[in-house]
């Protein structure tokens, strides 16, 4: 019998610690942006900052939990829709931003209740039917005018310059904070659990996960941030088209970022978003053969890397710059290996 | 015989029936299990052994009877409950948290079946994996491991879980002579400490060294039920297996 004492459990390593101040450097930067760049850089990294809040939020659903949902438009919708009703209600307009992703947050918590019941591709489809739900009952409603949809006017009161530097420094922080709680609910026992909950549902249960809290606080989790991102691309755009916001393209993209950048890995979503954000900048304005473009590379990053960029680096070099895992170290001969 | 068993018993099932539509897989099972004991359960395939198990680990509800774990009814609890409460168990075809390392299956095991925190849920991973001979491979992540690691992984989450009870299913199929041996010594440290054990196996001859009592089920009754060399010689025993007619 090998020592049982004298073991470690590595949860955080020097480069780990490295990557923080890095990380942090990199963001003191940022928050300095609309000093620093132009308005079009400005109005791209805001954009960016939404994808990476879009690609972390379905990563942590489909890579964590293992809740792969083509219908998280809804919330992404739902929170514009609400941001929109609550500034006409006489809000205002940045807090109806923030409150609108509340709002279909709360939405969420009776959707979760009937959706969570369904398993694997029924969950999948199950979530793009309450999308178009969502979709048909907010054209419902007048105020929008149809699909012809309504624009945000409490925002158009703004400066356009100062508009944009609050936009971008709305939409920076709101991705650090959903990042740090992303990371820090992960690394906790949560994620430990959700990751049992993905691989095997059943067995979970047996070694006694609670499965539906599991599910339920990072569905949650993942419909507030999707709303947000929903309220931050109204604070740019100003308009709010049903067709557009509800759209499954929002789902389309995610999935993509989150595939190239690495499923179930913390780094590899924010890889892809940036990854994506390049692909748009520079073959945004070709049309379709933009779509076909990203179609193709989706489909040859499944078939050869399907780990992702991030999750081969991390396969190949044992890399892991945010883990969020577990790794134990034991002296002596029974040396645990490091895969 | 159902209250007079729930007073004895660490784990008793009491009447219990278990219909899958028009089949009938228990039938009336009255079965109790002694604090510290262990009872290896054999039978033809068919026999409702693993549904026995399911019924007592709370992955199915009986159609009709009750489950109870050290006095209290368990019946209505479902197996994450039941784990909490000190009731194990190992799967018959592994089911590993295949994206998670080794580690981390046993680790997610001790914190939410075992309820351990901190350095003592780390503690409690660490004995379960030397116990199972698994340190080495605590890294790897549980979908590169071959068939017997995915075994013995099976044993060792149960046991990060701390339980009072370990149920089960064929952990020792498809195992080598000097496997087996590894396994049954893991047992039999096991029974040291007192953890009472309900083991499924066809492997008898593994079996009968790892317990005190054995059960033989068929058509989803117990048909015998006592000293393991007295069950095996029992002639309603040997017909159950071989099919043929027995001796009056």
């Amino acid at each position: 019998m090998s020592s049982k004492t004298g073991f470690i459990v590595e949860r955080w390593t020097r480069l780990s610690a490295a990557t923080t101040v890095i990380a942090a450097a990199l963001l003191i930067v940022l928050a300095f942006g609309p000093l620093l760049f132009g308005a079009n850089v400005v109005d791209n990294l805001t954009n960016l900052f939404i994808y990476v809040i879009l690609s972390v939020m379905w990563n942590a659903l489909a890579g964590y939990a293992g809740l792969i949902s083509v219908g998280q438009q809804t919330f992404f919708g739902l929170g514009a829709y609400f941001a929109i009703q609550l500034s006409y209600h006489g809000v205002a307009v940045y807090p109806a931003l923030l409150l609108g992703a509340v709002v279909a947050a709360l939405v969420s918590l009776p959707i979760s209740a009937l959706m969570l019941r369904l398993r694997g591709g029924e969950f999948a489809i199950g979530m793009w039917v309450v999308a178009e739900l969502a979709h048909l009952l907010v054209v419902l409603d007048p105020l929008v005018n149809g699909e012809t949809g309504v624009s945000l006017l409490a925002l158009t009161t703004f400066n356009p310059d100062t508009r944009r530097d609050d936009n971008y420094w709305l939409a920076l922080a709101s991705m650090v904070v959903l990042l740090a709680i992303v990371f820090a609910l992960l690394r906790g026992r949560l994620g430990a659990s959700v990751q049992a909950i993905r691989d095997d549902e059943d067995a979970a249960t047996s070694v006694g996960v609670k499965v539906m809290r599991g599910k339920w606080t990072i569905f949650f989790l993942t419909a507030f941030g999707c709303a947000l991102a929903g309220t931050l691309w109204l604070a740019t755009s100003i308009t709010f088209q049903p067709n557009t916001y509800f759209g499954v393209q929002w789902t389309a993209y995610m999935i993509f970022m989150v595939l190239v950048g690495g499923l179930g890995t913390f780094e590899g979503p924010i890889v892809g978003a940036v990854v994506f954000f390049l692909i748009e900048f520079f073959f945004g304005q070709t049309g379709v053969w933009y779509l076909i473009g990203l179609g193709a590379v989706a489909t040859l990053f499944a078939l050869f890397l399907p780990r992702g960029l991030w999750g081969t680096v991390e396969d190949k070099s044992g890399l892991r710059l945010l883990p969020v895992g577990y790794r134990l170290r034991v002296p002596g001969p029974e040396q645990a290996r490091a895969d | 015989m159902a209250a007079s068993s729930v007073e004895g018993g660490l784990l008793v099932g009491a009447g219990i029936y278990k219909h899958f539509g028009a089949l009938t897989v228990l039938d009336g099972v009255n079965f109790t299990l002694a604090a510290s004991e262990s009872v290896g359960i054999v039978g033809p395939n068919g026999a409702g052994k693993t549904t026995l198990l399911n019924v007592l680990a709370g992955a199915y509800r009986p159609s009709l009877g009750a489950v109870y774990f050290n006095g209290t009814e368990v019946t209505a609890f479902d197996a994450a409950q039941r784990c909490r409460l000190g009731i194990a168990r190992s799967h018959q075809i592994p089911r590993p948290f295949a994206g998670m390392t080794v580690f981390e299956n046993c680790f997610v095991a001790a914190t939410t079946g075992g309820g351990l925190s901190g350095h003592r849920a780390y503690a409690c991973c660490v004995e379960a994996l030397d116990l199972c001979h698994m340190l080495h491979v605590a890294n790897r992540r549980a979908e590169t491991l071959g068939l017997l690691d995915r075994k013995r992984l099976e044993l060792a989450r149960a046991l990060a879980t701390s339980p009072r009870v370990l149920l089960l299913d064929e952990i020792g199929g498809g195992l080598t002579d000097e496997e087996a041996n590894n396994l049954v010594e893991t047992i039999q440290v096991l029974r040291g400490r007192g953890l009472a054990i309900i083991w499924i196996e066809h492997i008898v001859h593994v079996l009968i060294r790892g317990i005190e009592r054995l059960i033989c089920m068929d058509a989803g009754r117990i048909i015998a039920d006592g000293k393991p060399e007295a069950v095996i010689a029992d002639a309603v025993v040997i017909d159950a297996y071989i099919g043929g007619k027995a001796a009056p």
